[in-house]
Formats: structure tokens, sequence, C-alpha cells
């Protein structure tokens, strides 16, 4: 170093000298100093891979590699890697993008984006090591890359094209994947993702990307202890320390003092005297000029807690003498589904089974951490920018913590890293609101990892009691089931995910007699709310793992099983749903068994040791799922959309429903392509941005394809109307002779384009829009009957697994994978959510668990908290199954959801299948594994 | 709240040294700083004031033979350690415990010097370095004096080093003679919070009928590491046969107390697995003594 207080550093061939600052990652150093917020951070702590640089021909993990470090580097980022290569084309042209860039985006690699720079500059790395890699090779270089949206296949496949490409110079291999069997002209085909470019340079902007002038950064003082009052708080030290503007206390508050989705009942922060429910509560709030310095000032507060007893399992919140938690109890609800008689159904039966069945809590782990800046406009009113999957429920939870009208409020969604329902709850907006109203500066308030891990809501940990009775013939008589359900301190969507695991708790089959009480408790442990699955995850492995013991205590093939009860069309759900049309669940389960079948060849279930390694043993597992599409239950299922022409010819759909990753935008490109006869590249699609966009409701329950796909067909429909008659009256020619290509209206054998219909509507006054509010069919609440859901997802999957006997370690080989999704629309953001549910329950089946103890969360930091990584990706063999909805656009139904649900069972119905050890509880414990064959052995 | 006020990096041993004592506060040398950034940052370690980076020294980055000796310099990169034809030659079981150090973006950070120094007793590298008859090299003021590597452990984390005024410069593991061979596999629990449940290297000398000589690391097996002398006891002079292997096995319960930790495995678990591993890594390293490939 010659200037020891420089740093000299060449990014992306340019070289930059930089004074030193103490205690800077490079990550730091270069996305806020240089602003090449391409490389991500999401974990801080050196395992996720997305902050992966090239530093000296090497990839680096930037978040913990000291800046000083890097004196003299020459480093590459995600920005500077088009520079190095062209993608070349079939027609001799040259795509400006590195061929991992191009296919990463052609193979649908590219979901929520937050990992991609990580995972090409991890790739690139490799190709430069290694140019033509194996999968082997592809999974150890990729070990610590982490990818929440899973899609491994599909970037496995992303960089073997590559290679493919850069070795000879031909243009990219296309993926394997197949269109809709009921595709039209664009729906039903495959299409890259619109915002795909963006993501795989580093220009996709995320809220943690931006920085405003002025800008203040802020932090939360948390509770730190699951329960107790709040006796005294101290914030005077913290104030005075240079650099801190605001320390907020709840009396700061100057509107509602709670937010919560459905019950207002989760302080924005605990007042004096009041009450701590859980360790992530918020005491106060601090802006300061650096993140260090606010960072510091939390350590100056200095808090009394009185500690009170900690609840921390829902059967301990249900007792009479428990302490309340809230002040009407600790029940949430208690939900019942009630059909036939239980009893009468139990008494016909042949044999009657009865079991109890656990499931953790489970972390999102979405690869972006909540980030929230708040700023105020000149005129006063307050603009958040934040990744929500409800911005108008933000908009509103910020008004009222405010005390203003919603509308001097404007929620700017950004691109979210990730959701999977851990982002439809208030993180951080509010008090960065609180904070930019105090200071009248703009604030951020970026959690870190173990702040994300510890605050926002879990998947709902459960206790499933089921009982069945059954005929000799595996004719189930009568399913009843028992659910405690922890939806921790408070209640987020709790009652909703509960009901869902409630009436999900027999599974998809026609049962005469069902009865479900679920009781929905409160306690000490860190929130729960909506998670992928909502609920039916825990119940489909409760009676999933059932129905594989029944099978045997029948001595049933397990899928015959399955089939001799399956919902079908005309069937009756346990709520009393006559299920009209659109039942593909047993298209699912013969097309599944058939493929196992022929993998397997034949007896699927009996365990083959692996030729060489006797210990290793193989045997597959077959379950089965369903999964409700939208709210139902009698909730009002809206969504609003607008399809405006724009000057320049090219149209512009709009709604605020979110993008987590799933791949909306291609959808509702797709749907108004089609009804417009557009190319979909005529179409933009702007999202979740309350002033300009309409309220297309919560993206949750696998529910925007249909409802917010529905109000765009409409919308668009409408628009195409509107340029019709105003074509028609303009030429004087008959509607029916107007026709619309790419661009262009055909009049008569004239062509218009489109831009001048624009600028011609425009001067004389007229809006070439057309807005939308698609209502979903009507539901009935729970306990009436009827139709509760409007409609419904089916899937069937098998796994095969191989478990080592000698250490009760469990791989997972293989996964059928059959989904009934109506209609395929979108078939490579498809792929991409078949992929990351199958992966993702590959997680829950054999990683994840969310340890809390006493309230205190143990897996407070990725590295605790394992989400699968690469290396466990099994084949994958995805099969479509589309059984349309007559209502869903163009026959689409719901899918986000119901990939996750079989595969968890799956799982564990083949180590039973394998080595005869059945498991009650998730995650499969390899040292139960191990312990109960040796124990059997008699060698112990 | 910044994990460190000052970062430096000394070109030579004596300036790293005068570094670490002429700090205005506590100071520690760095290497990958894989480990210890983040314990800083998560306050499992004290505060820090000054890093000492000795990754660009270049006696700490040296990867060659001294004489009857393989040196591995403190400084060097764990993938440079495992792709090494050297080390992969006369040190198989580090060259293999270095593969399974994190991730490849971490193995191009980490240093087997920081591993030692960390002072965990289930550390992949250091591991692997106990199985040889490891001579650690470390500087300070005074000068450099050589130490056998079980020397360093205080307990778990702690090291025996004066990390405020010395540092490792390097390893001086005995070059692989004929008959010799060395193995390292471990066993990961990815359930729940993923921590290595066992690790286990041998180091071996072999006849064509009987082990001659052996040394055996476990890890974790006590708060430091330390070898397996018992279990060694009971193959020196035998082939590794169902009967001395069942001896061995033996040896490890009646010398070893694993313990149960409810994150990682319970101490039934971990036996069990010792013996796997114990049939695994001596398996290995049998068949291996008599692959004398060329470098």
């Amino acid at each position: 170093m010659s200037d020891p207080n420089l740093i000299t550093l060449t990014v992306n061939g340019r070289t930059y000298q930089l004074p030193e600052v103490p205690g800077e990652m490079l990550a730091d150093l270069l996305r806020y100093r240089l602003k090449l917020t391409g490389t991500k951070v999401a974990c801080g702590e050196a395992e996720c891979g997305a902050c992966t640089v090239i530093l000296n021909g090497e990839p680096v993990l930037s978040c913990s590699f000291p800046a000083a470090k890097a004196d003299g580097a020459d480093i590459l980022t995600i920005e500077g890697l088009s520079d190095l290569h062209k993608t070349p084309t079939a027609d001799g042209q040259l795509i400006p993008l590195h061929p991992l860039q191009q296919s990463f985006i052609e193979y649908g690699a590219v979901q929520c984006g937050f990992c991609i720079p990580g995972q090409i500059m991890t790739s690139y790395a490799l190709l430069e090591r290694n140019p033509d890699p194996s999968e082997e090779d592809i999974k150890y270089a990729l070990k610590d890359t982490l990818c929440r949206c899973a899609g491994y296949p599909s970037i496995i496949g992303a960089i073997k094209a590559a290679a493919f490409t850069l070795k000879t110079g031909q243009p990219l291999p296309h993926p394997p994947i197949d269109p809709s069997n009921h595709a039209g002209r664009v729906v039903g085909r495959i299409q890259p993702r619109p915002d795909a470019i963006a993501k795989v340079t580093g220009k996709a902007i995320y809220t943690d990307d931006i920085q405003f002038e002025n800008m203040l950064h802020a932090r939360v003082k948390r509770a730190g202890v699951p329960s107790g009052i709040l006796r005294k708080l101290n914030i005077e030290k913290a104030r005075k320390l240079p650099g801190v503007v605001a320390v907020l206390t709840a009396k700061d508050i100057p509107g509602e003092k709670n937010h919560g989705l459905v019950i207002p009942d989760w302080p924005i922060m605990v007042g004096i005297d009041e009450q701590i429910r859980t360790v992530g509560d918020a005491l106060a709030i601090v802006a300061a000029e650096t993140r260090q310095i606010a960072s510091k000032a939390l350590d100056l507060i200095e808090v009394e807690i009185e500690p009170l007893p900690v609840i921390d399992h829902p059967v301990k919140a249900i007792q009479d003498d428990a302490i309340r938690i809230h002040k009407n109890g600790n029940l949430l609800k208690h939900i019942k589904v009630r059909k036939g008689d239980v009893e009468e159904g139990f008494a016909q039966a042949d044999v009657v089974l009865e079991h109890t069945y656990h499931t953790p809590m489970h972390d999102h782990a979405f690869m972006e951490p909540e980030c929230s800046i708040a700023r105020l406009t000149p005129e006063g009113r307050m603009e958040i920018y934040v990744g929500s999957q409800i911005p108008y429920s933000d908009r509103n939870q910020v008004a009222r913590a405010l005390g203003v009208p919603e509308e001097q409020v404007r929620i700017i969604g950004q691109l979210i890293g990730g959701g999977f329902g851990g982002k439809e709850d208030i993180a951080g907006q509010i008090h960065a609101a609180l904070l930019a109203r105090a200071t009248g500066r703009p604030v951020k308030l970026l959690f870190d990892r173990q702040e994300s891990l510890i605050v926002h809501p879990k998947r709902h940990a459960t206790q499933i009691r089921v009982k069945v009775g059954a005929k000799k013939d595996g004719t189930l008589t009568a399913v009843e089931t028992e659910l405690f359900g922890d939806t921790g301190a408070y209640a987020s969507l709790g009652e909703k995910v509960l009901t869902r695991a409630t009436t999900h708790s027999s599974g998809p089959y026609e049962i005469p007699n069902v009865k479900a009480d679920c009781y929905a408790m409160y306690t000490n442990n860190p929130p729960a709310g909506a998670f992928r699955g909502f609920g039916v995850m825990q119940s489909a492995f409760a009676i999933e793992s059932m129905m594989d013991t029944l099978a045997e205590v029948l001595h049933m093939d397990p899928v015959e099983l399955r089939k001799k009860n399956a919902l079908k069309v005309g069937s009756i759900t346990n709520t009393g749903q006559v299920l009209r049309e659109s039942v593909g669940l047993m298209e699912c389960i013969e097309r599944v068994e058939a493929e196992m079948n022929r993998l397997s060849g034949g007896n699927p279930f009996i365990p083959k040791p692996v030729e060489g390694a006797p210990h290793r043993l193989r045997a597959w597992g077959f379950a089965v799922g369903y999964k409700n599409t939208g709210l139902g239950g009698g909730a009002p299922d809206k969504a609003g959309a607008e399809v405006e022409l724009r000057r320049d010819g090219t149209f512009q759909v709009r709604s605020s429903s979110a993008e987590l990753g799933q791949g909306l935008p291609t959808v509702l490109q797709l749907i108004a392509a089609e009804e417009l006869n557009q190319n979909p590249r005529q179409i933009d699609v702007l999202l979740m941005d309350t002033d300009l966009t309409p309220d297309g409701g919560p993206t949750t329950a696998s529910r925007q394809t249909f409802v917010t796909g529905n109000a765009v067909r409409h919308a668009a429909r409408a628009l195409r109307q509107l340029l019709t008659s105003e074509l028609a009256e303009r030429y004087d020619v008959p509607p029916q002779e107007i026709r619309f290509i790419e661009g262009l209206a055909q009049v008569n054998g004239k062509q218009v384009s489109l831009s001048h219909l624009a600028e011609q509507m425009l001067e004389s006054g007229r809006q070439p829009l057309a807005s939308y509010t698609y209502w979903a069919p009507a539901t009935r609440p729970l306990g009436q009957g009827g139709d509760m859901h409007f409609a419904f997802s089916f899937a069937a999957q098998a796994a095969e697994v191989e478990v080592n006997t000698l250490t009760g370690e469990v791989n997972v080989l293989r996964l059928i994978i059959a989904n009934d999704v109506g209609t395929a629309i979108n078939p490579l953001g498809l792929r991409g959510q078949i992929e990351g549910g199958a992966i993702m329950g590959i997680g829950h089946a054999l990683t994840e668990n969310f340890i809390v103890e006493q309230g205190r969360v143990i897996t407070d930091r990725l590295a605790r908290y394992r989400m699968p990584s690469i290396t466990l990706t099994p084949e994958i063999i995805p099969i479509v199954v589309e059984h349309p909805v007559t209502e869903g656009p163009f026959g689409a139904k719901g899918v986000g959801e119901i990939v996750l649900i079989p595969t968890i069972p799956a799982i564990t119905n083949a180590i039973y299948h394998a080595v005869g050890v059945r498991f009650d509880r998730i995650p499969v414990d390899q040292e139960k594994i191990l312990l109960t064959l040796k124990e059997r052995s008699g060698n112990y | 709240m910044n994990i460190w006020q000052k970062y430096v990096i000394p070109h030579s041993i004596e300036e790293a040294i005068h570094f670490l004592t002429s700090a205005p506060g506590p100071a520690r040398p760095i290497g990958g700083g894989t480990d210890l950034l983040l314990e800083i940052q998560q306050g499992h370690h004290p505060p820090v004031h000054t890093l000492v980076d000795v990754t660009r020294i270049p006696d700490l980055l040296r990867l060659e033979e001294v004489g009857a000796h393989l040196f591995i310099g403190a400084a060097v990169p764990v993938r440079v350690i495992t792709e090494s034809p050297l080390v992969r030659y006369h040190a198989t079981a580090v060259a293999e415990a270095c593969g399974l150090i994190g991730g490849p973006q971490v193995r191009n950070t980490a240093t087997l010097g920081g591993n030692v120094a960390h002072a965990l007793p289930a550390a992949d590298g250091m591991i692997s370095l106990f199985a040889f008859d490891t001579q650690v090299e470390i500087a300070n003021d005074g000068g450099r004096r050589l130490q056998p590597i079980h020397t360093l452990f205080k307990g778990p984390g702690q090291s025996a080093l004066d990390l405020s005024s010395e540092i490792i410069v390097g390893f001086y593991l005995p070059l692989r003679q004929s008959g010799q061979s060395s193995a390292f596999s471990r066993v990961m629990r990815p359930q729940g919070v993923a921590l290595p449940i066992l690790n286990m290297a041998v180091w071996m000398e072999r006849d064509d009928r009987v082990i001659h000589d052996i040394h055996i690391a476990i890890g974790p097996s006590g708060p430091v590491p330390f070898r397996a002398t018992r279990v060694e006891h009971e193959l020196i002079g035998h082939p590794p046969d169902s009967i001395s292997l069942q001896r061995a096995k033996e040896a490890i319960h009646q010398s070893i107390q694993f313990r149960s930790s409810a994150m990682r495995a319970g101490a039934a678990y971990r036996h069990h697995l010792s013996e796997v591993l114990l049939e695994e890594v001596i398996g290995k390293a049998w068949q291996r003594a008599f692959e004398l490939e060329a470098v």
C-alpha cells in the first residue's frame, strides 16, 4: 500500500483509489461507494454466496472480505461480465450478454433474481477453470451458492448450455421444456421473463440498492426476551451519541399502536408497562447518519424487563393455568370441520388407526432480507419503497400508524428477492415511516439476516393427531383429526393458515365421515403466518404418512389405496363442496405411478441394495396432495388491473399484485399479448405501486394467475373493444373488419399504427385505457357447505431415496412430480415453481428446522437454519397435468404451493420403504434411522 | 461497532510481529478471516482494534519440500492445498480435509493457519494435520520456533498461542515414504443446525501384511484434539482385519468419551459413526499405501 489510508483496486477494468473505512467489507465498498449494486448481500455471514465476486481470478465472498484486503486486487463483478463475452445466435447475430447470462435467462434459472449475480459469478469461475464441467463438478462448485427459489436443475442446465456455447461458439441449446397442451398463440408457450436481463446483468434494483441523498439508517431495539413486562426504557445515552438523529419509542407513535393483517394485535413498539410477547418485539427505533452509529446506539439503550413465564408450546398455551399472552386468552381460534358422523364411520371400519405427527417451524429464508425506505415528499406524503406481497395492506397499516388518510401514503413496490409468504406482514415499513416523519429525511431500515430470522412470521409448527377408519378393501369410512397450531406471539394470518390446515387434514379423498378440530394457539414463540403451502404442507405430511401406514396394515399397494379414495369430478369434499370440474388427481396418480414403475422396474416399494454397496438401500415413496386456489371461505376475492395503449404503440399492464420471483409479470404479459394479439415484448408490466396500479389484492393462496390473470384478461379485452370501436368510428368500418397484429391495427386492409391510434385518441381527449376489477366466484365460509373454494390444484409425487444404513444418511435421488395446474400459461415459470417447490420440500423433509428453545431462537443465522443447497438436487421428472377450470384465465389455476405439498411425505414414505423407519416428525433425523436399525439388529 | 479500526497488510514476518505488538489496542493476526471476522461481528470474540493480515507474507505462502519435510505455509489458501499435487501425494488426508472446508468461495480465502489458530476441536484441516507428526513453526519478536501441533490447544476455541504477539508461519509434515499413506473422512448431519458430527484422519505405514505404524485423530473427541493412541496401539503390528478392527473399535469405546450435544448428535450415534469412519479411513489408507504414483 503506497498510502496506508487509500485502497487501490480495479473493478471491471476500471481503477479506483478510495479512502479506507474501518470495518468496511468489500461488498459494502462495491455496493454503496461504487454503486455496483449487482453484488448482493443476503446473509452477511459467508453462508449463501450471493455476494460472490471474482478477485484475482478466484471467486470470493465479498460480504466477509475486508475491503482493505482487496488493495491492489483485480475484481470482476456481475456488471463487468457482459464485456468479456457475447452470445452467438442461430442467425449469426451476437446477443450482448455473456453466454452464462443468456443461458440463465433462456433456461428459466432466473426467478426472484437475488442470488443470480452470485450464481453466475460462481459459475463463471467454474467455467474458467473447467470448461466442460459434469453435473457433479457443478454441484461441488456451487455448493455454497444458495437459491431459495431453488431452480437448481435449471441452473445446472444453464451452466451446461453456456459451457457448450463457450466451447463451440454455437448458439445455446434449447431448454427441454414443452409448451402447454392448450397453448395459444403466446399463452402456454416458452417466454423468458421480462425482468430477466436486468437480473442477470446486476441492473435489477431491489430496495437496498436504492440510496437517497441525505438518507438516514435505522435500526430496531428488540426485546431479546420472549415474555415479560417492559418496566424501564432509557434512550438518553443513545440520543446523545453523535450521529444519532432520532430515537423513538411507543409513545411517539401518532396513530394506532398496533399492526396486523387480520387482527391488529402486534405492537409497533412495546410501551412502558406493556407486555413483551416474543424476542423480536420492538422497543425503540433509531435513525442515525450511518448504520454503524445506529447499531451502536442500540447498545446504549437501557432496558429493564420484568420476566414472565414463557409459553413455548400450543398445548401448554391451552392449559387453564397458562398466563395470558393476549387479553382475550391464548386461543386464537377453534376451527371445526364436520361431515357425517365419525363415530358411525369408525364403527363401520374393519381397521382403525391413530397416530400423532409433528411439524416444526420453518423459515422462508428468502434471499433478500427485509428492507424499507421511507421518504417524505415535499408535499408531505409518505413514500415507502419496499418489496411487499400486499402493497395496499402496507399502505393501510402505515397510514393508520401515522394517523393520516391512506392517500397520504404511497407504497412503491420494488423487486422482491423471494417472499414465499414471508413478506405479507409489516416488517420495517412502519418503523421507517415513523423515523422519516420525525426527522424529515429519507430513512432506510434494512434487516440483517439474524433480525430477519427472529422477526418475520414463520411456518406454523403443528401437532396433528390423525385417526382413520377403513374397510378391508381400503375404502375410507371416517377420518378424525385434531390439530394444535402454534401461531406464536401474534395472529398474523394464523387463523387462515390453520383453517387451511384443518380443511385439508383428511387429504384429497372422498370420505363420508370427517371431523377435524384445530386449536390455533398463541405462544411466546416468534409469530407464525403465511408460508407457501399455508398449513396444508403440515396436514399433508400427517395424512399421507397415515395413508401409507394404512396401506401396510391392509396389505394394499399404497397407490391403490389412494386411487380407491381419490377425489374426482362429482366428489363431495369434507367441507361439503361438490367438485364439478377440473379434478386431475387421478391422472396425476396414474401418470406418476406409471413413471415410477418404469424407472424402478417394478416393485418400487421393496428396498433394493446398491450394487457393490449393499449398505445403501433404495426405495420409492408415494404421496398426493391438493391445495385451494384463492382466498376462499367467503372472503371477497378480487383483483383490479388496467391495460393502457401508450403513445409509442406499446401496452402497459398495471396491477398492484406482487412479483416475488414466481413469474407473474410473464403470466400477465402473455395473457395481455394473447388477448391483444401482440408480441409479448410489446407489453410492459408495472406492479406493486399504490399510486399507479389498481389493487390486485394479496399475493398469497396461489391466487394471482387466476385472479389478477383474469383481471388483466378482461381489461385487455375491454381495451381491445375500445380500440376497435374507436377505429370503427374513425374509419367508418364495421368492427368485425378490424384486426390487431403486432404494433398495428388492420382496418379494412389498411394498416394503422397503434402509436398513431393512441395519439389520435389522446388528442380527442379519450384515454386508450381500460380497467377491470375481477371478482372471483363467490365462496362460502367453512361450516356452511357449498363452495368453500373456487378451484383446487392437485398433485401426486413419487420420491426415490437412498439410505446409508451405516450412517443413517438419506439422499433423495429422483422425484416424479405431477401437478394438475388447469392450464400451464407460462411453462418456463411453471418449471421453476416445480423445481423450487420440490427442493423446498426436500429441505423441509431433510434439513430445515427452525429451532426455538423457551421462546429463544437457536437458528438465528443462515449457518444454523439449513436451507437446501444444490448438492441435494435430485433428478426431477416433471409431469404437467392440465384439467382446465372454466372460470380460470385460459383454464389456469394456482400452482405456487401445491408443488411443495406431497414432496415431504413422499420422501418420508420412501425412507420407510427403504429401511422400515417411520417418521412422525420432520426433519428426518439420520441419527434416529441409524439407532433404530441398530436396535433392530440387536446390535445395541 | 466497527469490526476493526485498523487493517494492516505487512509483507514480512518481522513487520507483522511489529504491527501486532505496537498496536494501540487489541491486535490479532488474520488469514482468510472466515471464522474470526464472523466471531467478532457476532460478538463471540472480544473487540479487536488492529487486524494484521498475514496473507501477503511470502514465507507464509510457501508450499514446498524442505529437506525431509513438506512445508505448508500458514497463509496458503486451502483451495491451493487441496489441488496441490505435492500435498495430494505426501499428505492426502490434508488435501481431502481441506477440500471439505466451507464452500469453494471460502476455500479461496481460508487458511490452515487460521484453522489451527482457531482451535476448534473438530476443525477438518487441523484434525488432518494431527494425524501427521506435524511441527508448527511459530514466530514472535523472540524469533522462530517449532512446536508439535498437539501443544497448541488450551480448550475449545482457545489457542495456546499468544495471538496478540505471535503468528503461525507454517506446518512441517514428514514426506511420504514407501508404504505410507493417509486418509480423511467425516460425517455431517444436515438436519437443523448443520455441523459435522465427527471427522477422522489417519496416517499409516504398512508392509504387505501388517500395519507398522498408525496415527489416528478424531474430532471432536474432547475439549482439545488428541491422538487416539490406544486405538492405534490395537492396530500396530496387525493386519486391518475384522479382529483387529474390532479391538480398535473397542478401544475407541474405552478411551474416548464422546459428548452428546443436542444440536449435533448423541454420544451413542457418535460412537457408532466413529466405528464406521475408522473402517473407512483405514480401508482407504491401507489401499493407498502401495499406490506410490509419481508426483
